[in-house]
């Protein structure tokens, strides 16, 4: 097992690499430059920034050099928050976005995996209707829709919750971004656990646990559970990675300071080093929960078996 | 069973047996007739409106929805106060007949004859003719045709008719969404049955450099690729189809791997085919069920990804329009026009919720597992 894992993360090292090059050319050799403002900056003030910054040199020594000090740790000052390294902003708006996300998380697999159970116990029943058309639902409004919609009635029209902002940091100004974060998820994970449930459900396992009588509940949580779960596990990885690196579109419809917005705000200004920071940040996040999931999946399915 | 009852059922293949199983899942058929009659909505209705999609009505910022046509009779009072304000003249009578509307006004000077020219310019008015005046030019009698604009859906913070823009936005929303579907189809479906054939250390090479893309940060590489062809729209859709190949490949590859077991591809084989030619006559056209379902699937994706891209800002630029654009904009006028959030998103949400019950039937169809 441990030899498993060290050879994925010596795999990944390849994948990060090429991320940060392809990243690093596509965003240099897009038109536009961080210090294009609207009013030109002298010609005296650009040349100086760019050295500083040491844009004037070859595209190649830039290259090199930011690879030299990515492997040191250093990820570079940012350029258009000025006064800040892309590492400061990072841990200043990390912790917010994985709080966010962690909590969608678990409300959403709980929920989900709770809401895809009955859907295949009542499959093709009222109740499984209900419950698929509302993941249907949850699944195909996009979240910039929803957002909007439940700040107006439950910030505006209603008056129950802040609509934006991060006031004092109560669970007030949580709520509406955790919702929106969590209900997308909560639908797809709902739809895999219910064709995972119906598959397992028909297995000669399950019939026989029933047979031994052991009670529905039991049956349910300790055996079917386990094997209708293993595909949401699989999806786990990459939702995992999308939540806790934070949702633009929810960061910026509620005011959240969290870092999904940096990269889209870092691409649009040209902010070289925010771009790539946020980059291989996301890659590197994806990279462990896909092998986290592997884990998992080896633990719950003991069928899998991974041998060097 | 006598040939003679095979034969009245007719020939039990694939695509007739999935065929009476779509046609029996009603969602998936409803989904169908509901999709189609949205294309031609968005193809056709912007022809068959009476408004073009960018024209501005300065008079009407934000109307709300109505099945009765502006300007309404409590709206001309208001319209008329306003545009005469300007010119300084009291209104003495206002009759409303029909289409067209008498006016007589008063001032305390000499009315000038630019009055005309100001209702005019008036987008309710035209045909303004002077019937009458006094003869100390103090008094005037105009007659002029009142100009209806139905507006079924609203209009805009800029004035424009929000339905023609849902159209248009339609179009531009399946546009890409199939476009770039299709570019996806093209590579992956290529891509996937040359490695699955040869095999062998092709196979694992191709196989390879699929797992390493697919762990790019995809929704990263898009925003990247935006920054990087400028804006772009359809050449942006060219390259996320580019991009969104990768599941495309591996669905056809674990069938070409089935297939090029199987008896008919040894026939060809033994008969001489070129591999080129088994792969583009024999194999494809065998992966086609999941490449379908796969197909369905990905459309609402792209365009909820469009969606997406022109909610940050890097959609489709105005006037030209995407229900992306529309509903970006809704969303920043909630509070005070809210049919500018609903229509397109009700729209969006129909197209893409009849996309995945039909993918959904085509899969329930096509799933050999369940034969």
């Amino acid at each position: 097992m441990w030899r498993y894992i060290g050879r994925r993360l010596l795999g990944a090292v390849p994948t990060v690499f090429i991320v940060i090059t392809v990243a690093f050319f596509m965003m240099r050799l897009a038109p536009g430059g961080p210090f294009l403002l609207d009013r030109p900056l002298p010609d005296q003030i650009m040349e100086n920034l760019m050295r500083v910054y040491q844009l004037d040199q070859p595209l190649w020594v830039q290259y090199t050099s930011y690879l030299k000090n990515i492997i040191r740790g250093d990820f570079g000052p940012s350029l258009i928050y000025r006064d800040f390294t892309v590492a400061e902003l990072i841990a200043g708006g990390l912790p917010v976005s994985i709080q966010f996300g962690v909590s969608a998380l678990l409300i959403a697999l709980g929920l989900g995996t709770l809401l895809g159970t009955l859907a295949a116990l009542y499959q093709n029943r009222g109740g499984d209707y209900l419950v698929m058309g509302v993941a249907t639902f949850g699944m195909t409004i996009p979240n910039f829709v929803v957002a909007p919609v439940l700040s107006f009635i439950f910030g505006i029209a209603l008056g129950w919750l802040p609509t934006s902002g991060w006031g004092d940091g109560t669970i007030s100004y949580k709520v509406l971004p955790i919702i929106c974060l969590m209900l997308p998820q909560m639908a797809i994970i709902t739809r895999l656990t219910r064709a995972g449930m119906i598959e397992v459900l028909r297995s000669e396992p399950i019939r026989t646990a029933h047979a031994k009588g052991l009670p529905t509940r039991v049956v349910l949580t300790r055996h079917a559970l386990r094997g209708a779960i293993l595909p949401v596990i699989s999806y786990l990885g990459p939702a995992a990675a999308a939540l806790l690196t934070g949702s633009v579109v929810i960061e910026t419809i509620f005011g959240v300071p969290g870092i999904g917005r940096y990269f889209v705000q870092g691409a649009l200004n040209r902010d070289y080093t925010l771009v790539m920071g946020t980059v291989l940040l996301i890659s590197v996040f994806i990279l462990l929960f896909n092998l986290l999931v592997d884990i998992i999946y080896s633990v719950l399915d003991p069928r899998v078996i991974y041998d060097d | 069973m006598t040939t003679d009852a095979a034969a009245r059922r007719g020939s039990r293949n694939l695509w007739g047996d999935a065929w009476l199983r779509l046609s029996s899942n009603r969602a998936a058929i409803t989904s169908m007739i509901v999709l189609a009659a949205m294309v031609l909505f968005s193809i056709f209705g912007p022809w068959l409106s009476p408004h073009a999609f960018n024209t501005v009505y300065r008079s009407y910022i934000k109307v709300p929805p109505s099945l009765t046509a502006y300007p309404q009779p409590q709206d001309i009072q208001e319209i008329m106060t306003r545009t005469l304000r300007r010119a300084r003249v009291d209104i003495q009578t206002i009759d409303v007949n029909g289409d067209r509307l008498s006016l007589g006004i008063a001032s305390e000077q000499e009315i000038s004859l630019r009055v005309r020219d100001i209702l005019e310019r008036v987008d309710d008015f035209s045909d303004v003719t002077i019937t009458s005046g006094s003869s100390d030019s103090r008094q005037m009698s105009l007659e002029m045709t009142i100009t209806r604009q139905l507006f079924l859906f609203g209009t805009d913070s800029n004035g424009r008719d929000i339905l023609t823009r849902v159209m248009i936005g339609g179009r531009v929303s399946l546009a890409v969404g199939i476009l770039a579907t299709l570019v996806a189809l093209l590579i992956g479906v290529s891509y996937g049955a040359i490695s699955g054939f040869i095999g062998g250390r092709v196979d694992h090479v191709m196989m390879r450099i699929v797992d390493m893309i697919y762990a790019l940060p995809f929704m990263f590489f898009v925003i990247l690729l935006v920054v990087f062809f400028g804006r772009d729209f359809f050449l942006i859709f060219i390259a996320i189809g580019a991009v969104e190949w990768l599941d495309m490949a591996r669905i056809v590859r674990g069938q070409t791997l089935v297939l090029k077991r199987r008896e008919f591809i040894e026939a060809a084989r033994a008969l001489g085919v070129s591999t080129s030619r088994i792969i583009s006559r024999h194999v494809v056209p065998n992966t086609l069920g999941p490449v379908i379902i796969y197909m369905t699937l990905m459309v609402p994706k792209v365009i909820l990804l469009e969606s997406f891209l022109s909610f940050i800002g890097l959609g489709v630029q105005e006037p030209m329009t995407s229900w992306g654009v529309l509903i970006s904009d809704g969303a920043d006028n909630i509070a005070g026009a809210i049919w500018m959030l609903v229509f397109p998103s009700v729209f969006l949400a129909i197209t893409l919720f009849c996309l995945n019950f039909i993918g959904d039937g085509l899969r329930d169809a096509l799933d050999p597992k369940d034969r």
